[in-house]
């Protein structure tokens, strides 16, 4: 190990690497923009001259953070989000990756828009993968050329925001997508039984008179699609679970050995729908919408047993005006990039529900899998993607703070654990708290 | 003059018996207001209520106008058709522009649920829902209870059926809250799929056989059936809810003596009541329209801050 000139070392911080099974005090090692090395005693480093070094004692250091949902506006809505700001808003929430979801204007149902959005992210804060759509337009009729979008980088397809209702197309989806080993993502939520549903079905929407979403859509469109997934052989990942019944299903489709992954929001195991009746918080207005105190438990149930393999985001920006309304005129969707961490830390573990290393690896190492991305582990020659959590740092979220060009967080002022220390993209860091 | 521990009425829910009472007894010194040749206070003098009707309700902005008019605050009607403001100004915008012009209370009608709870972020009026979406109506609850107390003297045990669109219906969601506030027992009736989902945590009876709900009531608080539910799909015609839960003169043998008839209008007659019912000795349909121009006397009279002179004036 001498004559070993490292860009930058980490030293003195618990490692967690899922992925390898490692998790205590070591140091990490960087070079040429990829990890050199893991190592647990200081006198092995060799010569470390001119190395940066970063001092992470009482920190924890993980793999760069996947989030597989997230939206970043770009094409047609870059007053809301750009690729760079949603990349700024990753990083600062210490994320190194991100799938970006194809609903922008024009959709991402073409190379085109593939590579333009690429090209947007050549010198971002995160990187990129894009999700390109199943069908033309988003709009459930034909298919979108997928193996175009395949070939110059698309990761998935979804055609998130909108489920497709044709069973036909849906299975020809699935079918057509095994040629290329892409995971179809699901935004699962049967049409029909939501039109015009503004928030969960439940008493909180019949106190309200708002017209409801009955968990029942989930169900019957998660049922529909694992039934799909199990007769074609495909790979289907269904997006932001928000309910009892759909995790059940999930569940029994996973013993059975079908190959469905799943992810959940924070947002579905912070929140309730009974949050709405408070204030008539437009940020409170998100599809799947926020459920009852039972599904919320389901979801947490699922994270804990493995049914729920990736925790996202679905960073969702939308511009001040026009979530500045009445309830049901706003648009769906909250952002979330910058307090996933923290809500994850503050909900999930000092809850005693997940460890640290199952949190790290539903953010890292699943993700990178279920999508076949490199990073989410440490492992020698990986992208020297990593992320730096003071874990125990109180913090509150601050408006102002936001690197998001949004700001439509309902978690406002709450007070969280868990904190950003560094975030370091390929060997570069593109965050650091500021002190 | 007792205070309301609220600067608003945005719903009944939550709203204490108490403060329910207050109004009701305010309530009564206004009606015997509206019993004297000259009918004007100068309570509201100085004020300036907008009336802001994004949902055409000629009844309800008439009664609110008058109302206002009766106490002598200054009025403005903002009213238009189009219930969506998603094109064109926010609402944001109409009432800070609007408030600019030194408005004091706003009274507000509106097709989405929790517009009056958005407008006290907007402003610094004191606001009044008038009916928001199918959240909650308040003042039709407040006058339906004033008049159910007139005429019994009490509202606690007393049995209240409120019949049709349950899922539908802001007039229903402020009674149930009113009434049990005030220690009524009350039923809920209509079709199953007008039922809004778990109905049942509201504490209420819930009925789908009419003749079953009107059982041992002392009151029937009879909901216009909108026609359009029909097109929506949920329930199979006209006919059929006429035959279902249209209240005739047959069914009403069910009830106490002393029974009570009560619709908050426009009635389609012969549709959820038939005329005989409608126009029986046991209908207090329009002294509930009087009553409502008290309430909403009361109610502007009790929102308005302590500058405004009392009735007694
Ligand atoms: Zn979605
Ligand atoms: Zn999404």
């Amino acid at each position: 190990m001498s004559n070993a000139p490292f860009d930058m070392i980490i030293s003195g911080g618990r490692v967690i690497d899922p992925a390898l099974g490692f998790g205590k005090d070591a140091h990490v090692l960087i070079k040429d923009g990829r990890i050199a090395g893991i190592e647990n005693d200081i006198q092995k480093l060799g010569d470390s001259t001119g190395a940066t070094v970063i001092d992470a004692s009482g920190m924890l250091v993980v793999p760069g953070l996947i989030d597989v949902h997230v939206h970043l506006r770009e094409p047609g809505r870059e007053d809301e989000e750009t690729v760079e700001s949603g990349c700024r808003a990753a990083a600062a929430g210490g994320f190194t990756a991100v799938c970006c979801m194809p609903n922008t204007t024009p959709r991402i149902d073409n190379q085109e828009t593939v590579l333009f959005v690429q090209d947007r992210a050549k010198n971002a804060d995160a990187r990129v993968y894009v999700v390109g759509a199943i069908t033309k337009g988003s709009e459930g009729k034909e298919l979108s050329e997928i193996g175009d979008l395949v070939k110059v980088g698309a990761v998935a397809i979804t055609d998130d925001g909108r489920w497709v209702e044709n069973s036909e197309i849906m299975r020809r989806a699935m079918e057509y997508s095994k040629m290329f080993n892409i995971p179809v993502m699901d935004h699962a939520e049967e049409s029909t039984l939501c039109a015009g549903g503004i928030m969960n079905e439940s008493f909180e929407s019949t106190r309200l008179g708002l017209r409801g979403r009955p968990a029942v859509a989930e169900e019957i469109a998660v049922m529909r699609d694992i039934a799909l997934c199990r007769t074609t052989g495909a790979r289907l990942h269904i997006q932001h679970l928000s309910t009892r019944r759909a995790v059940d299903v999930v569940r029994a489709a996973k013993a059975e050995g079908i190959r469905v992954t799943t992810e959940a929001c924070p947002h579905h195991f912070v929140l309730t729908d009974e949050a709405i009746a408070k204030e008539f918080n437009t940020c409170l207005r998100v599809n799947p919408p926020l459920r009852t105190a039972n599904d919320r438990e389901a979801i947490i149930e699922g994270l804990i047993d493995g049914t729920i393999d990736c925790i996202a985001s679905d960073h969702a920006p939308h511009a001040e005006e026009e979530k500045d309304c009445e309830f049901d005129l706003a648009p769906a969707g909250m952002i979330g990039l910058e307090t996933t961490l923290g809500l994850v830390k503050t909900y999930l573990i000092d809850k005693g529900y997940l460890t640290w290393a199952d949190a790290i690896a539903k953010m890292t190492i699943n993700p990178a899998r279920v999508f076949g991305l490199p990073g989410g582990t440490l492992k020698t020659g990986s992208p020297a993607d990593i992320t730096i959590i003071d874990p125990d740092a109180p913090w509150t979220v601050d408006k102002k703070r936001f690197r998001s060009m949004s700001h439509n967080s309902p978690f406002i002022g709450w007070k969280l654990q868990g904190q950003v220390f560094r975030t370091i993209l390929g060997g570069r860091v593109v965050f650091a708290r500021e002190e | 003059m007792s205070k309301l521990a609220s600067r608003h009425l945005l719903g009944l829910e939550g709203v204490s018996a108490d403060d329910i009472s207050l109004i009701l007894d305010t309530t009564h010194t206004f009606r015997e207001v509206l019993d004297r040749p000259i009918k004007k206070l100068p309570t509201l003098r100085g004020l300036t209520v907008l009336n802001l009707f994004y949902e055409p309700s000629t009844r309800t902005r008439i009664s609110f106008e008058l109302a206002e008019k009766r106490l002598s605050a200054d009025t403005v009607s903002f009213t238009t058709a189009t219930s969506s403001v998603k094109k064109g100004e926010s609402l944001r915008d109409t009432v800070q522009n609007i408030e600019a012009m030194k408005i004091d209370m706003i009274v507000v009608r509106h097709s989405s649920a929790g517009t009056p709870y958005y407008l006290t972020q907007c402003s610094d009026a004191n606001v009044i829902n008038a009916g928001d979406g199918s959240h909650e109506h308040p003042t039709q609850a407040l006058l339906d209870m004033y008049t159910i107390r007139k005429k019994y003297g009490k509202l606690a045990g007393l049995r209240v059926v409120l019949v049709g669109d349950v899922k539908h219906s802001r007039v229903i969601r402020s009674n149930i809250w009113g009434l049990k506030a005030l220690g009524a027992s009350v039923a809920l009736c209509g079709p199953s799929t007008l039922l809004p989902a778990e109905v049942e945590r509201y504490g209420c009876d819930i009925y789908t056989s009419l003749d079953e709900a009107l059982d041992g009531a002392d009151v029937v608080n009879i909901m216009r059936l909108q026609l359009e539910r029909q097109q929506a799909g949920l329930f199979p015609s006209q006919r059929e809810y006429t035959n279902l839960f249209g209240i005739t003169r047959e069914r009403l043998k069910r009830l106490n003596k002393n029974y009570t008839i009560m619709h908050p209008g426009p009635m389609n007659r012969g549709v959820e009541i038939s005329s005989e019912v409608a126009d029986g000795d046991s209908s207090v349909i329009l002294d509930q329209v009087t009553n409502g121009q008290a309430v909403r006397m009361a109610v502007l009279y009790l929102l308005s801050g302590p500058e405004a002179e009392g009735p007694q004036a």
